[in-house]
């Protein structure tokens, strides 16, 4: 046995059993270990006060945690200020996501907005065009919702075949938080909408002044004029102070930095709405204002980034989310899709929120072609990625909700793979 | 509580509600709160940069398409090429005509964009790219003709203002249609997936590593220490 006093008596973790082979996984399980913290020896931490409380007056996940962040991939896109970064899924479980991880997607860079200074314009086709601060926006009713957010382009890069390796580049482009803000409804009832009121564009005061043209319907069902995520204050990544909710819909209308609401009797077809988020399909015609995220799913772990570590018993972990409503059912393959066992769904299931999903099996080092398929309360089934291409070709960019292949191979590693 | 208790809560409730809607019209959830101030002419005037495809929200002034390659040769060459052809991954704004149904689609300002009005509101909301509404808006007219040019939509001669406005008509405006997924995939809706020998033998056909564009983790940011 190891001295316990000897400060270089470290061996690596016990997780390669059975298999010599076996990846190491995240950087944290990699760590070596110390037996001086091991029992029966007693570990510092255990002897000596720590830090005390104010210290850390802002809290950080612990030091052992920095390898969980956003990643990008640089070759996607000419300049960072117009980009995306990824949440990192294969880290993550439940079903909210810490505001520091949610995916960015700027346009223009991230607005540094003094609240003092913000300022939401409301006009258009109403009787009373207003302009509210924050503090107003605060003072009017307030709702908290659990809604998932997604970017249309989302898988966008795997329409033509497996491309990048983990979850968090096929499938980042999604997070879920609480909102607290007041309903956009209530905030047109304060302008009081002219009978010819059809659309309203919502404006970002980024550098890109992002646009979009929301239907009147759907801006008095759900959306919310949100100030908060998960409690706190909106993440200047994620629109600080005031961001459009837009429930089920493409991440892109959930303008960020809201600083515009104008309403009006047509769409105003803004490049974000033509040029881009529009789905080209094979006749060389492409389908405009989807904005509905159809149901989706995928395991997050194991993952490419997150490999199978253990023989024997494991616990297979994936999000699933519909912006039709709530998820009814998902179902995990070990064998590509030929045969389907239903998950377990872990209790929270909520309207247009992502749902987590746990599969539990045990792996003798067998080669596994995982699969999971969502199922929403609407009926509609998460198809395979063949038959979405059957109807949408592969040009379409946006909306990949295709079924993911993830193969587990005998070392434990996962890829990314595409089958046939 | 007792029942008798709670019947009494709930009438007095009962009352409450009806003299509250008597004494006011308008359901709760349409009620005024007095929140927010009104908005002046000149602080709409500031922020209402918006323009439809008729052309609503047009500013006044024109631009040539000759005075606009000048804006476009200092502003916009650098990222989008001398001839709207890209340098490097930046958005390619001509050319690409005739891709669209092909294996390698080209979308541009002339291959794609369905109305003037897209590429014009584009433009004065957000370029030049990190310099945004900075152009006057003869500049924005004119830079905005030069494009249409390099996409042979007008002229060398063209002059694009309020009044020539629609003049233009864009090569792509009838290549879109609305969301019809709920009428052509309709097949995605069933009650009862397959569950078992759902298909044939599966045969790994494409692997994300030989691809091999997966950035190396090691080489990005890690968090807080």
């Amino acid at each position: 046995m190891a001295d316990p006093n000897d400060a270089t008596g470290t061996t690596r973790r016990r997780f390669l059993v059975g298999a010599a082979g076996l990846a190491a996984g995240g950087a944290a399980d990699a760590r070596a270990e110390n037996v001086k913290n091991l029992p029966p020896n007693i570990a510092d931490w255990t002897r000596q006060l720590g830090e005390g409380v104010g210290v850390r007056a802002y809290g950080n996940p612990s030091k052992y945690e920095k390898d969980v962040v956003r990643r990008t991939v640089p070759w996607l896109t000419a300049t960072p200020e117009s980009s995306v970064s990824f949440t990192p899924l294969h880290q993550l479980d439940g079903i909210i996501t810490p505001n520091g991880l949610c995916f960015e997607r700027h346009h223009g860079g991230i607005a540094e907005i003094d609240p003092a200074d913000y300022r939401l314009m409301l006009h258009g086709l109403v009787d009373k065009p207003l302009v509210f601060t924050l503090d107003e926006l605060k003072r009017l009713p307030r709702i908290n919702k659990i809604y998932f957010l997604e970017c249309a382009a989302n898988s966008g890069m795997e329409w033509r075949g497996a491309q990048l390796n983990g979850c968090q580049y096929t499938h980042g482009m999604v997070h879920c938080v609480q909102y607290t803000g007041v309903l956009l409804k209530v905030l047109l009832e304060q302008a009081e909408l002219k009978a010819n009121a059809k659309w309203v564009m919502a404006e970002g005061a980024d550098a890109a002044a992002m646009n979009r043209s929301i239907p009147l319907g759907k801006a008095l069902d759900d959306c919310i004029v949100a100030y908060r995520m998960n409690g706190e204050m909106l993440r200047p990544e994620q629109g600080y102070p005031v961001r459009l909710v837009v429930p089920g819909w493409e991440g892109n209308v959930w303008v960020k930095w809201l600083r515009r609401l104008k309403v009006g009797d047509q769409p105003w077809f803004t490049r974000e709405e033509t040029s881009k988020y529009t789905d080209l399909l094979e006749s060389g015609k492409a389908r405009k204002f989807t904005f509905v995220m159809d149901a989706k799913s995928v395991i997050t772990s194991p993952s490419p980034q997150a490999p199978v570590k253990q023989k024997g018993f494991n616990v297979i972990s994936g999000l699933a989310w519909s912006g039709r409503g709530k998820i009814r059912r998902v179902d995990v393959s070990l064998d590509g899709g030929r045969n389907w066992r239903t998950a377990r769904i872990d209790r929270l299931v909520l309207d247009k929120a992502c749902a987590r999903f746990y599969y539990e099996f045990d792996w003798n080092g067998e080669e596994l072609l995982l699969q999971s398929r969502a199922m929403d309360d609407t009926g509609y089934v998460q198809p395979s990625k063949d038959a979405l291409r059957k109807i949408r070709g592969v040009n379409s960019i946006y909306h990949n909700n295709g079924i993911q292949t993830w193969a587990i191979k005998p070392d434990g590693e996962v890829e990314n793979v595409e089958i046939g | 509580m007792s029942k008798s208790g709670k019947i009494a809560l709930g009438a007095a409730l009962l009352v409450a509600f009806a003299a509250s809607a008597i004494a006011q019209p308008k359901k709760e959830s349409s009620r005024n709160y007095g929140i927010g101030q009104a908005a002046t002419t000149e602080q709409m005037a500031g922020w209402d940069i918006d323009v439809r495809p008729d052309g609503q929200g047009a500013p006044a002034g024109s631009g040539s398409v000759k005075d606009g390659e000048k804006v476009y040769m200092d502003k916009c060459a650098a990222c989008h090429g001398e001839f709207g052809e890209s340098a490097g991954r930046w958005p390619q704004l001509a050319q690409g005509r005739g891709t669209l149904a092909s294996h390698d689609p080209v979308k541009t300002v002339g291959s794609y964009f369905p109305y003037l009005s897209s590429v014009f509101d584009y433009i004065r909301r957000s370029m030049p790219f990190g310099d945004a509404q900075s152009l006057s808006n003869d500049e924005l007219y004119a830079v905005t003709a030069y494009v249409l040019n390099l996409n042979d939509i007008v002229d060398e001669k063209f002059v694009l203002s309020k009044t020539t406005w629609d003049r233009v008509k864009m090569p792509n405006e009838a290549g879109f249609f609305d969301d019809d997924r709920e009428k052509t995939e309709k097949i995605f809706w069933n009650q009862n997936p397959c569950m078992k020998d759902c298909r044939g033998p599966v045969k790994i056909t494409g692997h994300a590593q030989a691809v091999d564009v997966t950035p190396d983790e090691k080489t990005q940011k890690r968090g807080v220490e």
